[in-house]
């Protein structure tokens, strides 16, 4: 490590690494964006970012500027069969120098921020690790966000387009929008021919009833386990981690068997039943945590004016517990809501089905890609929706207890 | 003379408290007892019996009646079946009233009785695929066309059932030794570790280095942290499906890119492959659930004291050496805790191996064996048998995970 305490040296080494990350990124976003064959070359990125790194740690650098010499350095880098980024054929000389510019600008200007405290000679322990923490920041924001955004947009864009364009051209992740509504012909159908419209309804109700379910159930059970004392408190607060880690699928199967037995299968019913019990281990598990945190003063006060525990629990905790309760509720919905096993282990009736059971049913070789994934979208939309609109109860109630899958 | 003494044993306060506990705690524990722990106790029962899929309805006799017209004599056939191949009915028999215009004048078979117009008859056991039509003359009274239909229908009480394999007392070890037996058993669960540890270790690695990057304030910083929770909000089957229309080897965008950058030369089969599929899945699950770890990671850092860091900068410590000497220990709780629940998790995991490969391409995890194999195979009791495996070693990992958490208290 201590070699690399050199400007010299760390300044190219971040730059060659910092330009093949800059011309994958613009490689792939260019292939995405416009369907053109366009790709990073290993051997112009890597001269690209030294170039752009040495200069950037020189001092000396008045004359030209780094940036532009890394501009200069592009225009000139195709002559000699080096060009960081390849064409196709049918891209025309203008738009290449344009792309080639952009990706200079890319390289060299975060390079500025990055290399900034850098000297030329013998670097500090501090410096050197500065940089290439900011080296590190850039590329996760980057790599983080990339990661998480091309999936869901191809879900969206896959969900717009017929099977014949995806065949023809999967790197095109454009949308045709002069097609203007048929883009969403799949959506149409779905709802119309295939019941999108009441798995949709049906999903809705069945999440709200299970969240409803479970508060009623694990909000007595949580306060007892957190406020009164009993003996085997203790084993029973285990007991709900516990039964929280069973798996799904251990239980699924004798559900399975009593359901087909009693004849529960195939009904909404049935669904309504069993949700709620997947997750009450986990909102007595959230509830409870909560509920110790609240100040047990304000509790003692209402019982020595003569309030009942139950009514302490009523008029005092609930009121206080309500952002905790809206935690819980939103999690509960999310899990009912993406909730896939039992559906499809129970529910075999169309007529029946949630969305998710819905979507399942779609993959199949004679049904559409597309359809298949606007189901995916139309599944996924609400429960964003809801999560972006109400992020802050969301991320306190993944944290409050679930580390659940 | 009194003993003073503090009170000993409860008193009465207590033993209120104690009863609005149990009081408040009974709707949770029956409802949860009687969906958890009876399915448990159903799951080592099935385990060791013989089921298959469709065992879960016994057999029962079945009957069809008809009129057989015929110029010389008209007859009533009485056609008696046990469906089943394997199991003996017991206790069979009917009782049935035939409609108004059509009289029994023939010999009864035996065990049957005649009064009026109605029959009633008992057969005792009947062997697997017992198979028996019973005729008997009739004299008929008017159209006989007309008459088939209310025969056919008429009012019939069919008994006898075969032992319902789930509540006799045939016990067998079958199951487990052939679970064992078999060499599929050992790469299942080598597959299951694999993708269990790499998962684990993977989600919580991606997820710390997110947490690393979010942990300042920037504008926009609320943004990101909801776009990194992404994955892990949107329903599983949804982006299992993304994924493999992403991957998929004729349209899929990533092999279109893969070979335009130049890495592959054709088509790769990310899911279907053997060793790849796993490694795929492995990918999946860190992308789907390094947003958990990530926020749970930056919730503690988040509560970490600054004073420290500025006592580290006042003692001119470089940034890693406050990441490491500073922050890793204080991150040490939440990422053991992480790890062990992830862990278990992760070996809980089906429904995303299930969607994206089916278990196939060498994927198959232990879970996903359990429904294979009492769907797949429709052997309920082989699957069963799995199933009390994956809960033996959830029972391992939870002695495990509650030794560390009340080491570590909280989370």
């Amino acid at each position: 490590m201590k070699l690399l305490y050199k400007g010299y040296l760390t300044g190219p080494i971040l730059g060659a690494l910092w330009g093949l990350v800059m011309a994958v990124t613009l490689g792939v976003a260019i292939s995405f964006a416009t369907g053109e064959p366009v790709r990073p070359a290993l051997w112009g990125a890597l001269i690209l970012g030294v170039v752009s790194g040495l200069a950037m740690v020189a001092p000396s650098m008045r004359l030209v500027p780094p940036i532009a010499l890394a501009v200069l350095l592009v225009l000139v880098l195709p002559f000699i069969g080096a060009s960081p980024l390849h064409y196709g054929a049918e891209v025309s000389p203008l738009w290449r120098n344009l792309l080639n510019i952009a990706l200079a600008g890319s390289v060299a200007i975060p390079l500025r921020v990055i290399l900034r405290d850098l000297p030329l000679g013998a670097t500090t322990r501090h410096e050197f690790e500065a940089a290439v923490i900011a080296f590190l920041t850039g590329f996760g924001y980057l790599f983080f966000t990339a990661i998480v955004i091309i999936p869901f947009y191809v879900m969206v864009m896959t969900s717009m387009k017929s099977q014949q364009q995806l065949m023809l051209n999967p790197l095109d992740f454009s949308i045709d929008l002069s097609k203007g509504w048929h883009l969403f012909d799949s959506y149409y159908e779905l709802m119309t021919k295939f019941h999108f419209g009441r798995y949709l309804w049906t999903s809705f109700y069945v999440s709200v009833l299970t969240v409803l379910l479970t508060l009623l159930f694990s909000v007595p059970g949580a306060y007892a386990v957190a406020r009164l004392r009993f003996s085997g408190r203790k084993l029973f607060s285990r007991g709900i981690l516990l039964i929280y880690m069973v798996p799904m699928i251990v239980l699924a199967l004798p559900i399975y068997i009593a359901y087909s037995m009693v004849g529960l299968r195939n009904s909404v019913f049935g669904i309504v039943m069993i949700y709620p019990v997947t997750t009450i281990p986990v909102a007595l598990y959230m509830l409870q945590g909560y509920f110790r945190g609240l100040p047990v003063e304000v509790e003692e006060a209402g019982l020595m004016d003569g309030l009942s525990r139950l009514k302490v629990i009523w008029k005092i905790t609930l009121p206080l517990a309500l952002p905790a309760l809206a935690s819980v509720g939103l999690y509960v919905f999310m899990i009912a809501w993406n909730e896939f096993l039992l559906a499809f282990m129970l529910l075999d009736d169309p007529s029946k089905f949630t969305l998710t059971r819905g979507i399942a049913s779609l993959n199949s070789s004679e049904i559409p890609r597309q359809h298949l994934m606007a189901g995916a979208v139309i599944a996924t939309v609400p429960i964003m929706a809801l999560f972006l609109g109400l992020e802050r109860f969301m991320t306190r109630g993944l944290t409050a207890g679930a580390v659940k899958g | 003379m009194t003993d003073i003494s503090p009170p000993k044993g409860r008193g009465a306060l207590a033993k209120r408290e104690a009863r609005l506990a149990w009081g408040l705690l009974f709707p949770t524990i029956a409802i949860v007892a009687l969906v958890v722990i009876v399915p448990l106790l159903a799951i080592f029962w099935i385990s060791v019996k013989p089921v298959k899929l469709g065992d879960l309805r016994p057999a029962e006799m079945r009957l069809r009646i008809s009129l057989r017209d015929n110029d010389a004599q008209s007859q009533v056939e009485y056609r008696v079946i046990n469906p089943s191949r394997e199991h003996v009915i017991h206790g069979a028999g009917f009782d049935t009233t035939l409609p108004e215009g059509v009289t029994l004048t023939g010999d009864l078979p035996k065990g049957c009785a005649l009064s009026g117009q109605d029959l009633h008859c008992e057969f005792g056991d009947l062997a697997p695929r017992f198979n028996e039509r019973y005729r008997i003359d009739a004299r008929v009274t008017g159209d006989a066309k007309s008459l088939q239909r209310p025969v056919r229908d008429s009012a019939t009480v069919a008994r006898g059932k075969a032992d319902n394999i789930l509540t006799n007392s045939t016990f067998t070890l079958e199951n487990f030794t052939k679970l064992f037996d078999g060499s599929e058993f050992w790469s299942v669960l080598g597959v299951t570790l694999f993708y269990t540890i790499f998962g684990t270790l993977g989600a919580l690695l991606v997820g710390l280095f997110a947490a690393l990057l979010l942990n300042k304030d920037f504008r926009g910083q609320g943004i990101l942290r909801g776009l990194y929770l992404f994955p892990y909000v949107a329903p599983v089957i949804a982006v299992a499906f993304t994924w493999i229309t992403l991957f998929d080897p004729f349209s899929g965008s990533a092999n279109a890119l893969l070979i335009q950058m130049g890495v592959s030369q054709g088509a790769i089969n990310f899911f279907g492959q053997k060793p790849l599929a796993l490694i795929m899945v492995t990918v999946f699950e860190i992308w789907r659930y390094f947003p958990l770890s990530f926020l749970f990671i930056l919730a503690r850092m988040q509560s970490i004291d600054t004073d420290m860091y500025e006592a580290a900068d006042m003692d001119g410590a470089s940034p890693f050496q406050k990441f490491w000497y500073l922050s890793m220990p204080q991150l040490l709780g939440i990422l053991s805790v992480l790890f062990l629940l992830r862990f278990i998790w992760t070996f809980n995991k089906f429904d995303d191996i299930f969607l994206l490969t089916g278990g196939n391409a060498g994927t198959r995890t232990l879970t996903v064996d359990v429904y294979e194999q009492a769907f797949a195979v429709s052997n309920i009791g082989a699957g069963a048998a799995v199933a009390v495996v994956v809960f033996g070693c959830l029972l391992i990992f939870a002695a495990l995970f509650f030794r560390t958490m009340s080491r570590e208290e909280g989370l």
